[in-house]
Formats: structure tokens, C-alpha cells, sequence
């Protein structure tokens, strides 16, 4: 059947299971909208911001392990998306984001609204189709949604002139794809494999060391078998959280500049790092001269650019780390004697480590007058379901919260971990409610980051998503603040947010409720109370304004040489 | 170290662009790139000279190998590649030098291909070494233009890039 290039590229969308998009329109994707108008079987959500409109593409994306989609008009439209298509790269997030371009005849002619999109984000983006006919839109369709989900995930960009979007052409979704330059690696090598498994049994002090790429590679049952099978401690980045159960006995918490003591002593004094589907950023292994002086390095990850990039690795293993954490179960099957003898002869490690807990677990001095901001967070987990999803915006809650919450499942923590970019936290929210209606989701922000998405109230409320908004408020740039605090001589420049805010009028005006907390005894009600709601919420806590984000590793120290207290 | 890289893509709207971002985004060095279609269609060749220790190659080959539209990236620095390079250059050449321009030429078996009363235009082919010696003999005479194309490297041997 015949068809306009719009009608088809929406059609492929329907072919590739997508069922929600985020999309801002305008004029040169006004056709695209035209025929969205009639097609029901996709649900479009109009975010106040393009910026936000992607976030949630990629919030909607991390929490279902889908591939997110965004449309943008182009120019203006386009360049608003590239703040959210960065930290999707950044944390190989699976998304298509398709931009409007001006038609083919005028681009190079600096037209209105052009903009070279594909340019602007070819180093942020996994890979990228300029639509040059409309017989195309199919198979580059086929190939942005396979190359979004296969290998090392990420965003891909299709830039759809508005005269394709006009022509019409015959639509035939192809059935498979193969790109022959484009072949990622999916089994670890078995040899490779045998090998890890050997230097596994020979070690004595052996830590996992687990990213978000367990999370993107739906492996967590299979690290949290294998861990508690070998009793090997766990400890995860900030984008590995909920890939392992933060309640277990192994469970380490997150290592690196604001991990746990626990965590950054066990990787100094390992014998044997295994890292899986991690990739040694600056942020979690310190001064990389002193880095786990002791271990031998064996390292399994999807992308073989991470492999051999910062640290030095005894054993790469390329492949899909679920795949690699089977076989490894396997060879840990046949050998359950030998298996149970290496546990029972970790016990020296185990009570090591318990001592390490003990002697600086993660803690704060608690208040009656003030509210600590710790508080509030293990407040939150303790009242919130089982199942919610959270969502963080970037700075110091962002630590508090990888800290305090304790994440025991997968695909419940939505955090910009690479790139760190604040505004993240209420649009991400907003995606993973779109995808799981019936879910608790809520956003943890700070009172700098939530003021650059504010707009999305407004799209909360009229899509009834009932994201509940926690605002941690200092009046401060809280990090930076920190950091000047700590390095500056408390010449506090340009953190300070002097003007407070009225959030609770602020969820009105947009139609929505708002909560306040100003006591530790508030927080427990506020939370209840926002709870409770059918609809979006605000509940802000007035906390302790110059509290720290500890322990700290400076930046360019060693990972032992941790700021405990300060 | 220097490196020759023979890097087989596919020839796709951007991909020079890709490649070229890829060494400028993560601070790798091109000395030289060519670039033209091969005997397969829809197939292109790079020839990228570049630096660095055996840290930084590993990863220029991951990332190269990592962009999609790349199909096959190899290292010719172990000596297993043939290296050509072509120049075009235009010297001063009046009364007594236009005799020494022209033994040199014939030393290093070049041509001449454009002549005026003060200059000679010389085509010279052979491995970056010859080239870089047959301007250090004609700099010292007035040298006017320069244009290098850069190094194409072949792999020795019957065997072609597929085996």
C-alpha cells in the first residue's frame, strides 16, 4: 500500500513494538504529527521542552530495557535534544531519536531552522542516518533500532527531511538486518572463560566489581548466583546499583570517590578484580598509579574499547556479560566441592571486610531540630513499595541517595551516571511512569537540578503520570558548594540560590499538590501524605544547608585515602 | 611510534567525517589520510598514518573497529605493507639550477611535468623516505609548492584483504 515517507516512518515505529513517544512538534515534523493524529496505536506525550521530552525517552528506556524514542523538530527543536542524548551515550542507553531536517533541496543553504544535527551529535551518538529517499525509511529504521538494542547499547539519531516525510512510497518492514560491518561480540570466548574461572579459585581476596552494563545486560540473577555460589563481595558503581540486592551480607554498596569505606578498602586490598560490564571511569578508581596495587584484573564487558582503556587487565573477556556469567555458572556447577572449599577458605577475607564495615560504615549525626538528608532518603525507602522506580537529577542527593537507599533491583535506579547532568531527574521520572502506570515512581532532586526541568510539572499533570517529587532543598548548589567548602576555602562563588522558591505554590500553580517539610518529625508525614496522592506531588525537605556528601575521595587521590569526617 | 593503518569502510553519507571526528574527539594524531573507492562498490580505503605508544594504537583500532560503518581495520607497521606516496612539487629553476633540478629528478626516477622559463613542476612517486629526500635536495634550490598525497599501503604477498 502506498503511503507518505510519515505515515511510514510511523508504521515502523508499530513494527518495533513502540508503543509511547516523546515529541515536541513543529515545522518540520508537522507531518509527521499530521498523521499521528489518526494513529492510535502509538501514545505520543508532549514534554514542555525537547531537552525533557528525550530524558524521558531514555527514563522510559533504563526502566523497561526498550528502546526509548524521541522526535524533535529541527534546528532548535534538534539541538534541545543533544543534552539528553549525551548522557544516553554516556551510560549506553537504548534510544532512537528521530529529528525533522528541512527538505533535501535546501540543506547546506543555512535554511530556516536547519541545523547540521547529525554533526552536532555524531560524537554523542552511537550512529546516525540522514533519510535521502523515501524507498530508505525502512531499512534505516530496521537498522536505528537494531543498532540502539544490540552490543553496547546507545542512541541512535535519524535526521527525516520534510519533503521524504511528503513523498510517498511503498511500505515493507524487512524482516531481519545485517549489517556486515557492524557484528558485535555476544559469547565470551569459552577459553577465556575456563581461564577467569581458574584465576577465580586461586584467589583469596576476590571483589566483583559490577556496572551498569549488568543492568543493561539483564544479568543480574545470574551475578547474584554466582557471587552467593563463590561467596565473592559485591560492589557496584553508581550506574550498577540495584544489580545486585543492596540488603545482601555481600553486598559491598558503591565503591569510588563517595563510596563505601568497605567497598574502596576491598578494592586496594584485593587479590582479584573481576570487573563486569564496568569500565574503571576516573570517578571510581581514584588515582589510577595506586589503584588496586595488589590485583590481578580480569575484565568482561560487551565494548572491547572499555577493555585496557584506564587500568591494565590480566584477562579480557569480550562479550555479553550474561552470557559470560552462564558459562561461569556452569564450570561453577561442575565443580561444587572444590566451589564450597574455596567459600569456606574466603572466611579470613569476609570478617576483613566486616571489619571494615563496622569500623566506618556509611552514617551521619542524626538530628531532632534539623532535617538530615540521609534521613529523608532512608525514610523514603522504608515507606516506599518494594517495586518503585527513582529517579535522581545529579549533585549531592544524587550521592545520598546511591548511599542510603539500598536498590535491590534492577532497572529501579534512573541516575545520569557518565555524563552527570542535572535537569535529568523529574523527565526521566516522568518516561518510567509513562511505561509502568500502576508503579510508585519518585524523583529525588535537589533544588538546582529540579529548577531545570520545572516546566515538566505541567506535563505531569496533564498526562495524570503521578510522579512523586522529592526536592532535597539547601538553597545551595549543594556539590560545588562541597567541593569549596572542602578545596576553596569556603569561598562559597555562585552556589548560593538566594531566592527561595515556594514550592508547594509552585505545585499548585501547575495544578499539582505540594508538601513541605521544615523538622525531622514533618519528614515521616510528608512522605505518607505524598504517598498518598493519585496524582504528581512535590514534598520538599528544608534540610541541613551545609551538610557533606562523605566519605570523599579528593579527586586525584588514592582510592584508600578517603575524607571520613569533616 | 608511527603506524599505518589501512581502514576499509563503507562508503556511507559521513563517514570521513566519523573518522576524522573519532582522532580529533579522543586527541589521536593524523600525520596523513587518503581516501578513495576500492574495486568493491560501496567500499572505500583509508589510509591513516598516525602515533603513538601500543596503549593509544590498541584503542585507535577498538574505536575505528567500533564505528559502525567500518569494516575492517589493519596495522601494516610490522614492515607487511607496501607504502606509496605521490608528489606533486614545484621548484625554481633559472640558469645554473635548472641542470641540477634535473639530474635530481633522474636520481630518484621522478618526472617532470609542467615546465616554464623560471620553473619546473616534478611528479615524484615512491615510499615517504624518498619523498622527504628528493625535497631535501630540491629546498636548498627554491622550493614554490608543495602537494603530497599522503601514504596508500598495500599488503605484500598474493593474498588480498579477505585471504
Amino acid at each position: 500500500m502506498k503511503m507518505n515517507g510519515a505515515r511510514i516512518m510511523l508504521e515502523c515505529l508499530k513494527k518495533e513494538g513502540v508503543d509511547t513517544v516523546f515529541g515536541y512538534p513543529g515545522g518540520t515534523v508537522i507531518n509527521i504529527y499530521d498523521e499521528l493524529f489518526s494513529f492510535k496505536e502509538i501514545r505520543h506525550i508532549l514534554p514542555r521542552h525537547e531537552q525533557a521530552g528525550t530524558h524521558a525517552a531514555d527514563g522510559y528506556a533504563r526502566a523497561t530495557g526498550k528502546v526509548g524514542v524521541a522526535i524533535a523538530t529541527s534546528g532548535p527543536g534538534a539541538t534541545n535534544t543533544v543534552t539528553a542524548i549525551a548522557p544516553a551515550y554516556m551510560d549506553s542507553i537504548p534510544m532512537v531519536i528521530v529529528t525533522g531536517q528541512v527538505p533535501t533541496a535546501l540543506i547546506g543553504n543555512d535554511a530556516f531552522q536547519e541545523v547540521d544535527i547529525i554533526g552536532i551529535t555524531r560524537p554523542c551518538t552511537k550512529h546516525s542516518f540522514l533519510i535521502r529517499d523515501v524507498k530508505d525509511i525502512a531499512m534505516i529504521m530496521k537498522k536505528a533500532f537494531y543498532i540502539a538494542r544490540t552490543g553496547r547499547p546507545g542512541p541512535v539519531l535519524v535526521d527525516f527531511p520534510k519533503d521524504i516525510q511528503v513523498a510517498m512510497g511503498e511500505f515493507a518492514y524487512p524482516d531481519s538486518v545485517e549489517i556486515r560491518s557492524y557484528k558485535p561480540t555476544v559469547e565470551g570466548h569459552p577459553r577465556q572463560v575456563e581461564k577467569a574461572f581458574k584465576m577465580i579459585l586461586e584467589s583469596h581476596r576476590p571483589v566483583l566489581y559490577v556496572g551498569g552494563g549488568v543492568v543493561l545486560g539483564d544479568a543480574s540473577e545470574q551475578l547474584t548466583s554466582l557471587a552467593r555460589n563463590l561467596g565473592i563481595p559485591v560492589t557496584t558503581t553508581l550506574m550498577g546499583l540495584g544489580s545486585f540486592p543492596g540488603d545482601d551480607p555481600l553486598s559491598l554498596g558503591m565503591l569510588g570517590m563517595h563510596g563505601a569505606y568497605c567497598a574502596n578498602m576491598a578494592m586496594t586490598h584485593s587479590d582479584l578484580i573481576i570487573a563486569v560490564g564496568s569500565r574503571f571511569d576516573d570517578r571510581v578508581t581514584g588515582k589510577l598509579a595506586t589503584f588496586a596495587p595488589h590485583a590481578k584484573i580480569i575484565h568482561v564487558d560487551v565494548d572491547p574499547t572499555s577493555i585496557k582503556k584506564n587500568v591494565r587487565v590480566d584477562l579480557p573477556i569480550v562479550g555479553d556479560v550474561r552470557d559470560v556469567l552462564t558459562q561461569m555458572l556452569k564450570l561453577t556447577d561442575k565443580v561444587k566441592d572444590k566451589a564450597a572449599e574455596y567459600v569456606s577458605a574466603l572466611s579470613p577475607w569476609h570478617e576483613e571486610i566486616s571489619d571494615w564495615k563496622e569500623k566506618h560504615p556509611l552514617s551521619y549525626k542524626s538530628s531532632t531540630t534539623i532535617i538530615k538528608p540521609q534521613f529523608v532518603i532512608q525514610k523514603l525507602r522504608e515507606l516506599s513499595d518494594e517495586d518503585a522506580i527513582i529517579s535522581t537529577d545529579v549533585g549531592q542527593h544524587q550521592m545520598w541517595t546511591a548511599q542510603f537507599f539500598k536498590f535491590n533491583r534492577p532497572r529501579t535506579l534512573l541516575t545520569s551516571g557518565g555524563l552527570g547532568t542535572m535537569g535529568y531527574g523529574l523527565p526521566a521520572a516522568m518516561g518510567a511512569q509513562a511505561a509502568f502506570p500502576g508503579r510508585q515512581v519518585i524523583t529525588i532532586c535537589g533544588d538546582g537540578g529540579v529548577q531545570m526541568n520545572i516546566q515538566e510539572m505541567a506535563t505531569l499533570v496533564q498526562n495524570k503520570l503521578p510522579v512523586k517529587i522529592v526536592i532535597l532543598n539547601n538553597n545551595f548548589l549543594g556539590m560545588v558548594r562541597q567541593w569549596q567548602e572542602l578545596f576553596f576555602d569556603k569561598r562559597y562563588s555562585q552556589t548560593c540560590m538566594e531566592l527561595p522558591i515556594d514550592y508547594i505554590k509552585l505545585a499548585d500553580a501547575y495544578g499539582a499538590k505540594g508538601f513541605l517539610a521544615t523538622k525531622p518529625d514533618d519528614v515521616e508525614k510528608v512522605i505518607r501524605q505524598g504517598f498518598a496522592e493519585n496524582g504528581p506531588v512535590i514534598m520538599e525537605f528544608k534540610i541541613a544547608r551545609e551538610e557533606k556528601v562523605l566519605p570523599m575521595v579528593p579527586a586525584g587521590a588514592s582510592l584508600n585515602e578517603m575524607v571520613l569526617n569533616a | 611510534m608511527q603506524h599505518t593503518l589501512s581502514v576499509l569502510v563503507e562508503n556511507e553519507f559521513g563517514v570521513l567525517s566519523r573518522v576524522a571526528s573519532l582522532f580529533s574527539g579522543r586527541g589521536f594524531n593524523i600525520d596523513s589520510l587518503s581516501v578513495a573507492p576500492t574495486n568493491e562498490e560501496g567500499l572505500s580505503r583509508m589510509t591513516i598514518v598516525t602515533r603513538g605508544d601500543d596503549k593509544i594504537l590498541e584503542q585507535i583500532n577498538k574505536q575505528l573497529n567500533k564505528l559502525i560503518d567500518v569494516l575492517k581495520v589493519i596495522d601494516f607497521t610490522d614492515g607487511s605493507g607496501i607504502e606509496r606516496e605521490m608528489a606533486l612539487i614545484k621548484v625554481t629553476a633559472e640558469d645554473e639550477s635548472r641542470a641540477e633540478v634535473l639530474r635530481i629528478v633522474d636520481i630518484f626516477r621522478a618526472k617532470i611535468i609542467d615546465v616554464t622559463p623560471k620553473s619546473y613542476t616534478i611528479e615524484a612517486t615512491g615510499n615517504p623516505l624518498k619523498i622527504d629526500a628528493i625535497l631535501d635536495l630540491l629546498r636548498p634550490l627554491g622550493l614554490k609548492e608543495l602537494v603530497r598525497t599522503g601514504s596508500v599501503t598495500i599488503g605484500r604477498g598474493a593474498k588480498g584483504w579477505k585471504g
